[in-house]
């Protein structure tokens, strides 16, 4: 863990600390994990509309002539049809298959492009680009400069277009740029927690000022990490460092969607030799026969007791009012496996293996 | 339940309340604060025997799981079983309608291991220094 002294700051910390937030570090940031109570905050965001500090997130510029070629070799989802503001969700892979990061790619302008990383990935996967694109690219690294704000929930919306009545124009997955308390901002249409929401890209030594107006509006409350865990486990949605790490493909993490084998990318290879071959590893997903949730680490047992892999992810679902998983098996698992053990070897509870998502009534696409 | 200044406590942060003969155990509002929303408690068996600083529950929260450990030695005479369903009653009543057992103590000389609410209470300003 990084000491707490050399942790990053968002623009937002004293704000943070005024709200009496629990901070925790991530990523190499110091974030608040909640500010009253984590299921509160859940429950903010699937009935009404929360805000999340997502500041610490990375940001780069990728422009040039061969902006669209050169993305297109380390991006797995196919941007030749990608309509400018427009965004999709790819892995960028290293010629082994491993996932090296998870990002959003905007396209700004023909050949502009916005991307959006992990914290924790900023400095690897910006080394990784430059690496990768070529001289006659721009790559830029925007991150110190831009805050990042995301309005999430059933009522964001109504929300967001008090202060910017242009924002309701956009669709799922469209980002445009708008005037928001007299500054020039990207608001894009994304989020992570499965509800109608909104990622807006803001200058960092402005977001405070906008953190705080958004907060004036009484059907908005903050929350912190902790919430954001729950919502995005609950939509089975991967976290870097969980799910998605160098040694797994996007095959094994179950994101065969977001590849594309009709264009050449940096691992695609040994993708394919996995999709003939077989790969090592699957993720299942389950949900507890009652309140005891799954843990990160937790190993995973077919009912025969054979460890068969680990869980990824695990939190209580108060959508459920269960416990729920996210775990990665071997390939050669019993492909009717319907019931796993999780736990350690000693202490151990049940789980029913379902299909992702666990959550279905979210308002994402509303 | 009882007068507060009365329980008696662990290093551990469980709290035990001595109602005549019973005791009745929970845990205190230090940990109820440091893990957060609880969603699930396992629960001691009925008749179940219990050591002194032994593990004989458990409590998860959204951020972690965290054992329980008996303030003192015993038979389980009664469980909560609302707790059950209704787990948050703990962050809401730590020391009143979230206790967790009732046990039938064996050894009442074990109460010399406990803290008194004073001394718990400077053992707290310690942690935080």
């Amino acid at each position: 863990m990084t000491p707490a002294d050399v942790l990053r700051k968002t623009p937002l910390y004293e704000d943070h600390l005024s709200l009496k937030a629990k901070m925790v570090s991530f990523g190499g940031w110091s974030m608040p994990v909640q500010y009253t109570s984590i299921l509160d905050e859940y429950g903010q965001c699937r009935k009404a509309t929360a805000l999340f500090d997502i500041c610490h997130m990375g940001e780069f510029i990728v422009e040039g002539d061969l902006a669209l070629s050169s993305l297109q070799k380390i991006f797995t989802a196919n941007l030749d049809n990608l309509a400018v503001h427009r965004s999709r969700y790819g892995l960028m892979l290293n010629s082994k298959g491993g996932v090296i990061d998870d990002l959003i790619i905007f396209r700004l302008a023909e050949q502009k492009y916005f991307l959006v990383v992990n914290a924790a990935n900023i400095e690897k996967d910006f080394l990784h680009i430059q690496q990768m694109i070529g001289a006659k690219v721009r790559c830029e690294n925007i991150s110190d400069r831009t805050g990042k704000l995301d309005l999430q929930g059933p009522l964001a919306r109504d929300v967001l277009a008090k202060l910017c009545p242009g924002i309701v124009k956009l669709k799922y997955f469209q980002s445009d740029t708008f005037s928001l308390l007299g500054e020039s901002c990207l608001v894009s249409r994304t989020g992570y927690t499965g509800e109608l929401g909104y990622e807006i890209f803001y200058p960092w030594s402005k977001t405070k000022i906008l953190w705080q107006k958004i907060l004036e509006n009484d059907k908005v409350k903050p929350a912190g990490l902790g919430a954001r865990d729950i919502l995005r486990i609950e939509m089975a949605y991967s976290l870097y460092g969980h799910e998605i790490n160098e040694d797994i493909s996007p095959l094994e993490a179950g994101l065969d969607a977001f590849v594309n084998f009709e264009k050449d990318f940096i691992g695609r290879d040994v993708l394919l030799k996995q999709k003939e071959k077989g790969q090592m590893r699957r993720m299942v997903y389950f949900i507890s026969a009652d309140r005891r949730s799954p843990r990160q680490g937790n190993r995973l047992f077919s009912l025969d007791k054979k460890d068969i892999g680990e869980v990824t992810s695990g939190t209580f679902s108060p959508a459920l009012q269960k416990g729920i998983g996210i775990g990665r098996v071997l390939a050669d698992t019993d492909a009717a496996l319907d019931a796993v053990f999780f736990g350690s070897d000693q202490n151990f509870a049940s789980g029913q293996i379902c299909q992702k998502p666990f959550y279905h009534h979210g308002t994402l696409k509303k | 339940m009882g007068n507060e200044e009365e329980y008696l406590f662990t290093k551990e942060h469980e709290w035990v309340y001595f109602d005549d003969t019973v005791a009745v155990v929970g845990i205190a509002e230090y940990a109820q604060s440091a893990l957060g929303d609880v969603t699930y408690v396992e629960l001691p068996e009925i008749g179940e025997d219990v050591e002194q600083f032994e593990q004989f529950a458990a409590v998860e929260s959204v951020k972690a799981a965290s054992d329980i450990f008996a303030p003192v030695s015993g038979k389980i005479l009664e469980v909560n079983k609302k707790l059950d369903a209704n787990p948050e009653l703990i962050n809401k009543s730590c020391y009143d309608k979230g206790w967790i057992a009732k046990i039938q103590p064996s050894d009442l000389a074990e109460k010399g291991n406990l803290m008194s609410a004073e001394e718990y209470q400077k053992f707290l300003e310690g942690l935080e220094n």
